[in-house]
C-alpha cells in the first residue's frame, strides 16, 4: 500500500483535521513532559479502577465525542443552506453524515451517560465500587480505543459512508470496497466488548451490592433506569456483536451471509440491526428519563409522583423495545399483517412513556420548583419530548410512515427525542452531579445562558425539518431544491444557535474551575435526597465510611430527619479495596492495534496483536492481587477533614 | 420571570405545530395529495394530527400550570400549595394509563385498515368501471431508474409515463444496493431490492408532472436519483406508447449492460424491455450486475451539487445513453 492511499488526500478540511490533530498532540506531549506530569497521569488515570475516576474519563472523552459529531452537523448544515457553493461534495458529505450518526450515538450518547452511572450508581445504592472494578477499568479503555480507531479513520484510510445504518448489500465488499467500513465494523465491535461488559458489571453491583436492608423497591429510579438499561444491554449487544462479526467475515474474508452474490440475505443485515438498533436507542433514552426523575425530585423538593407506576413503566417500554423492530423498515414490503402488529407494538410504547409524563407533571404539582440550570433542562425536556413523542406516534402508524419514512419528518423526530431526551439529560445530569464529582458548582449565570442558546437553537434548527420532510425532503441528500432552501436556511440557524450553546457550556465549565467557590458540604444544592449526597465533597476513594441500614426511598432524606450520616465512628471497619492496574490500558491496546490490522487487512498484524491481547488475558487469569485493606485511622483522619469535623 | 419565558417558547413551538392544519391543502407535496394512495395516507396524517394536538395541547397546558403556579419565589404562594409526601394517587394515575390506551386503538383501527386496503389496487370511484392495473417494473441500479412496460413492450430511463385513473401495479426491484420509489404526491414508498420483488399500486387522478426519487440511501450519486412522472389522459398517454413503439430504438443487452454501470445517465426510451435478458427482481437475476461491474463500484464521481448526468456524459461518444463514468 502506498502512503497516499494510507493517507487521505485531496481534502483541504482534512487536511486541516490532520495539521490540528497533530497540533494537538504535540501540545499535550509537550504539557505533560514540561510539568513532568507522565507519572500523574499513569498512577492516578490510566491505570485506575475507581468508578468515579472512570466515569470522569468517559464524561470528557463524551464532550469531545460531542464536539466532533457537533461539528460534523455543522458542516452538514452549511452545505444544506448553501448547497451551491460546492463546500462539500457527494462523497465528503456520505462520509460526514455517517459519522455524525455513529459518532453521536455510539461514541457521545451511551459514554456520557454510562459515564454518569459509573460515578453516581454506586454512590446511589451505598457501595464502595462496581462489583468488578478492572472489568470496568477494561471496558472504559474498550470504548476509548473504538472511538479512537473509528475516529482516526477521516485522515487515515476513509470514513465509512454507507450510513450509520450500514445498510448491505451497500455496506458490503463489493459496493464499499477499502477500509472505511472495517473502521466502523471494527471501532463498534471494540467499544462493544466494553459495553457488554458494563452492562453485566452494572447488573451484578445492582442486584447484589446495595447497602444493607435496601430493597428493590427502595433504590434511587436513576438505580432502576440503570439496571433496565443494563439488562437491556445484556439482551441487545450480543446481537449486534453477530452481526458485525458476520459482515466483517463478509467483507474480509469472503464470506457471503448479507451479500448478493452466494445466496446471501442482505434484508437480515437490517433485521439484525434493528433487534440490536432498536433497544439501543431505549438504551440512551432510559437512563436519561432516570436523571430527569433525580433533577425533578430534588428541585421540585418533592417525592417522585407514582414511584411503583414509573419503575414499571421502565420495564414495560425495555420489554416492548424488543418487540418492535420492524417499524425501522416497514417499507420494506413485510406485508399488511406484519406491518399491522408492529405498527400497533410501536404505538403501544407511547402508554408507558405517557404515564412517565404524567407523572413527572404529578410530581410538580403541589411542588416547590427551583430554578436552578439542571431543574431547567429536566423542565425543557418534558415539552420538547412531546412533541417528538407524538410525531413517534405518527411514524409508528405504518401506512403514513410509507409517506414519513426516509425523510426530514423522520430526520426531526429522532432528534426530537434523542436531543430533548439524552442530550438534555446529559446536561442536566452533569451539572446537577457536577458538584459531587469536581468539588465545586457550575456557574447558574452562563449556564443558563449557554441552556437558552442551546435550548432555542434546537427548536430552531429542528423544528422546521417536520415541514420540509412532509414536502418531500428525504434525509442524506447533499443538495437541495429551491422549495425546500427557506426552512433549511432556519435549520441551519439554529443549528448554530446549538453550537453556540454547547461553547458557552465548555466556557462555563473553565469559568468555574477557576472561580467557582469550593463544596464544603457533601449535599451541594441542600435539598439532595439520595445517597449519592451523603457522602462528603471530594467524596472519598472508598465512598463510604460506613453504611447505613435503609428501610425507605429517599434515604438520604430520611438519613437527615434522623440526624445520622455515614460515618458512624463506632462502626468502623477496614475497608478493602483493589489495586490500580495497568493491565486494561495494555490489554485493550493490543486489540486496538489488532482491531488496526484487520481494517488494512493486514494478517500479519492481526493476528500478532490479537495473541498479544490473549496473552494479556492469561496474565490476568494468574492475577492473585487481592487489593488491600484501607485502616480505620486512616477512614478516620479521612472522613474527619473531609467533613470539617 | 424564568418560567414566563419558558411558557413563551412553548407557546412559540405550538404555533408552528397548528400551521399544518393551514398548511393542509397547499403545498407541502405529502398533504397534496394527487391520487387515491397518496389521498389514504392524507386522510390518516390528518386524523392523527387531530389526536397529536389533542395530546400536546393537554400536556403543554398542565406543564404550563405547574411550572408557573408550583415555583418557588411565585408572590402569593400559600402554605398549601407544598405537600412534599404526595407519592401518587390510583384513581387519576389509572385515568392517565386508560386515555392513552384509547388514543392508540383509536389509532390502530384505522392504521390496520388501511394498511391492507393499500395491499390492493386503489377502487374505482362509484359508478365507474374497476380498470385492470397497469403492470410497470421500475429497477434501480446505481444511480437511474428503468421503467419496463411489458406489456407495451417498451422501457424508459429516468421518467415515464402513466395514465390518470387507472391503477398503477409497480413491480419494484434492484440490480444492486436497496432502494426505495417514491413519488409524494401519488403515496408512500416501497423498498427495491435484488433478488425480490415488491409490489406497490400508485394511482394519479390529476393529470400533471410529479417528482419522483429513490429516497433511501444507496451511495454517491443517491441526491441525483430522480425522475419526472408524467400522468397524462388516456388518450395522450396511448399516443405516447405508440410514438416510443414506432421511433425509438431497441435495447441491446450490451447497451443495457453498459447502462447498469454505477454512474448518472439523462433520460432515455427503447422499444424493448431489459426484462428480455434479465429480471433483477428474481433469484436468478439478483448477482447480475455485480458479476459485470464488481470492480466498478468503488471509483468516485466526485459528484456536487451543480452537476447533472449532463456533465458526467461523454462527449466523444454519440451515443446518448452511455453512462461515462468508467
Amino acid at each position: 500500500m502506498q502512503l497516499d492511499e494510507f493517507f487521505v488526500t485531496g481534502e483541504p478540511l482534512i487536511y486541516g483535521g490532520m495539521v490540528s490533530i497533530a497540533l494537538v498532540t504535540i501540545a499535550i506531549l509537550f504539557i505533560l513532559t514540561y510539568f513532568k506530569k507522565w507519572g500523574w497521569l499513569w498512577r492516578e488515570w490510566l491505570t485506575t479502577v475507581d468508578h468515579k475516576k472512570i466515569g470522569v474519563m468517559y464524561i470528557l472523552s463524551a464532550l469531545a465525542m460531542l464536539f466532533r459529531g457537533g461539528v460534523d452537523a455543522m458542516m452538514m448544515r452549511v452545505q444544506l443552506a448553501f448547497p451551491n457553493m460546492n463546500f462539500l461534495n457527494a462523497q465528503h458529505y456520505d462520509e460526514i453524515f455517517t459519522t455524525h450518526g455513529t459518532v453521536m450515538i455510539i461514541f457521545m450518547a451511551m459514554p456520557f451517560l454510562i459515564g454518569l452511572m459509573n460515578i453516581i450508581v454506586p454512590l446511589q445504592i451505598g457501595a464502595r465500587d462496581f462489583a468488578f472494578p478492572y472489568l470496568n477499568a477494561l471496558s472504559f479503555w474498550s470504548f476509548l480505543f473504538g472511538a479512537m480507531l473509528f475516529n482516526i479513520s477521516f485522515v487515515i484510510g476513509g470514513s465509512p459512508d454507507a450510513g450509520w445504518t450500514s445498510y448491505t448489500p451497500l455496506a458490503g465488499a463489493a459496493m464499499s470496497p477499502g477500509p472505511g467500513q472495517n473502521f466502523y465494523l471494527m471501532g463498534l465491535q471494540l467499544s462493544g466488548i466494553g459495553t457488554l461488559a458494563t452492562g453485566i458489571n452494572l447488573m451484578v453491583t445492582i442486584l447484589k451490592m446495595r447497602a444493607p436492608k435496601m430493597k428493590m423497591f427502595q433504590m434511587p429510579i436513576f438505580t432502576w433506569s440503570t439496571l433496565i438499561t443494563s439488562f437491556i444491554i445484556v439482551f441487545a449487544f450480543p446481537i449486534l456483536t453477530v452481526a458485525l462479526a458476520l459482515m466483517t467475515l463478509d467483507r474480509i474474508f469472503g464470506a457471503q451471509f448479507f451479500t448478493l452474490t452466494g445466496e446471501g440475505m442482505p434484508m437480515m443485515w437490517a433485521n439484525l440491526f434493528w433487534m440490536w438498533g432498536h433497544p439501543e436507542v431505549y438504551i440512551v433514552i432510559l437512563p436519561a428519563f432516570g436523571i430527569f426523575s433525580e433533577v425533578i425530585c430534588t428541585f421540585a423538593r418533592k417525592q417522585l409522583f407514582g414511584y411503583k407506576a414509573m419503575v414499571w413503566a421502565i420495564i414495560l417500554i425495555a420489554g416492548l423495545s424488543f418487540l418492535v423492530w420492524v417499524h425501522h423498515f416497514f417499507t420494506m414490503g413485510a406485508g399488511a399483517f406484519v406491518n399491522s402488529v408492529f405498527s400497533i407494538s410501536t404505538m403501544l410504547i407511547a402508554v408507558p412513556t405517557g404515564v412517565k409524563i404524567f407523572n413527572w407533571l404529578g410530581t410538580l404539582y403541589k411542588s416547590k420548583i427551583k430554578n436552578t440550570v439542571a431543574m431547567m433542562w429536566a423542565l425543557a425536556f418534558i415539552p420538547s419530548f412531546v412533541i417528538g413523542g407524538v410525531t413517534g406516534v405518527m411514524l409508528g402508524m405504518a401506512s403514513a410512515d410509507y409517506q414519513f419514512h426516509n425523510t426530514y419528518f423522520l430526520v426531526a423526530h429522532f432528534h426530537y427525542v434523542l436531543i430533548a431526551g439524552t442530550v438534555f439529560a446529559c446536561f442536566s445530569g452533569l451539572v446537577f452531579w457536577y458538584p459531587k464529582m469536581f468539588g465545586h458548582k457550575l456557574n447558574e449565570r452562563i449556564g443558563k445562558w449557554s441552556f437558552w442558546f442551546f435550548v432555542i437553537g434546537f427548536h430552531v434548527c429542528f423544528f422546521p425539518q417536520y415541514f420540509v420532510g412532509l414536502d418531500g425532503m428525504p434525509r442524506r441528500v447533499f443538495t437541495i431544491i429551491p422549495e425546500w432552501m427557506p426552512l433549511n436556511i432556519i435549520s441551519t440557524i439554529g443549528a448554530f444557535g446549538m453550537g453556540a450553546g454547547f461553547a458557552i457550556f465548555v466556557f462555563c465549565i473553565l469559568y468555574s474551575y477557576r472561580y467557582s467557590e469550593r463544596e464544603k458540604s457533601g449535599d451541594s444544592w441542600g435539598d439532595g435526597r439520595t445517597l449519592e449526597w451523603a457522602t462528603p465533597t471530594p467524596v472519598p476513594f472508598y465512598n463510604f465510611a460506613t453504611l447505613p441500614e435503609i428501610d425507605s426511598q429517599d434515604a438520604y432524606v430520611k438519613l437527615k430527619e434522623e440526624g445520622r450520616t455515614t460515618f458512624e465512628e463506632d462502626k468502623l471497619e477496614p475497608i478493602h479495596m483493589p489495586n490500580n492496574t495497568g493491565q486494561p490500558i495494555i490489554m485493550m491496546g493490543f486489540l486496538f492495534f489488532a482491531s488496526f490490522g484487520l481494517v488494512f487487512e493486514w494478517m500479519w498484524m492481526a493476528i500478532a496483536f490479537l495473541i498479544a491481547g490473549l496473552i494479556m488475558m492469561v496474565v490476568r487469569s494468574f492475577d492473585y492481587d487481592e487489593g488491600y485493606h484501607v485502616e480505620v485511622d486512616e477512614i478516620k483522619r479521612i472522613e474527619r477533614s473531609a467533613r470539617g469535623l | 420571570m424564568k418560567s414566563m419565558k419558558q411558557l413563551m417558547k412553548k407557546g412559540l413551538a405550538l404555533a408552528p405545530l397548528s400551521l399544518v392544519l393551514l398548511l393542509s391543502g397547499c403545498e407541502l407535496a405529502v398533504l397534496d395529495p394527487k391520487g387515491p394512495v397518496a389521498q389514504t395516507q392524507y386522510d390518516l396524517i390528518m386524523y392523527s394530527i387531530i389526536f397529536m394536538l389533542f395530546i400536546v395541547v393537554v400536556v403543554f397546558g398542565a406543564f404550563a400550570f405547574m411550572v408557573i403556579r408550583y415555583r418557588e419565589n411565585r408572590p402569593g404562594r400559600k402554605e398549601s400549595d407544598y405537600d412534599p409526601h404526595m407519592h401518587g394517587n390510583n384513581l387519576i394515575e389509572i385515568v392517565w394509563t386508560v386515555i392513552p390506551f384509547v388514543i392508540v386503538i383509536a389509532l390502530s383501527i384505522p392504521t390496520v385498515d388501511s394498511l391492507f386496503e393499500l395491499e390492493k389496487p386503489p377502487e374505482a370511484a362509484a359508478g365507474e368501471e374497476q380498470k385492470e392495473p397497469l403492470v410497470i417494473y421500475a429497477t434501480t441500479a446505481d444511480w437511474k431508474w428503468f421503467f419496463s412496460y411489458p406489456e407495451e413492450n417498451i422501457e424508459t430511463v429516468n421518467y415515464l409515463h402513466i395514465p390518470t385513473d387507472r391503477p398503477i401495479e409497480f413491480k419494484l426491484s434492484s440490480a444492486d444496493a436497496m432502494t426505495a420509489l417514491w413519488i409524494p404526491r401519488l403515496g408512500g414508498q416501497k423498498y427495491n431490492m435484488a433478488g425480490m420483488e415488491n409490489t406497490l399500486y400508485l394511482q394519479a387522478d390529476e393529470e400533471g408532472v410529479y417528482d419522483g426519487r429513490n429516497s433511501n440511501f444507496n451511495g454517491e450519486g443517491f441526491t441525483k436519483q430522480t425522475f419526472e412522472v408524467y400522468a397524462e389522459s388516456e388518450e395522450d398517454y396511448n399516443s405516447w406508447v405508440e410514438e416510443t413503439q414506432s421511433s425509438a430504438p431497441e435495447l441491446s443487452q450490451e447497451e443495457y449492460d453498459e447502462l447498469l454501470k454505477p454512474g448518472l445517465t439523462v433520460e432515455a426510451e427503447y422499444s424493448s424491455t431489459h426484462l428480455e435478458f434479465v429480471d433483477h427482481g428474481t433469484n436468478e437475476g439478483r448477482d447480475y450486475a455485480i458479476e459485470r461491474h464488481y470492480d466498478l463500484y468503488g471509483d468516485l464521481m466526485h459528484l456536487y451539487s451543480d452537476q447533472d448526468a449532463e456533465d458526467f456524459m461523454d462527449e466523444e461518444n454519440d451515443d446518448d445513453h452511455e453512462s461515462s463514468v468508467e
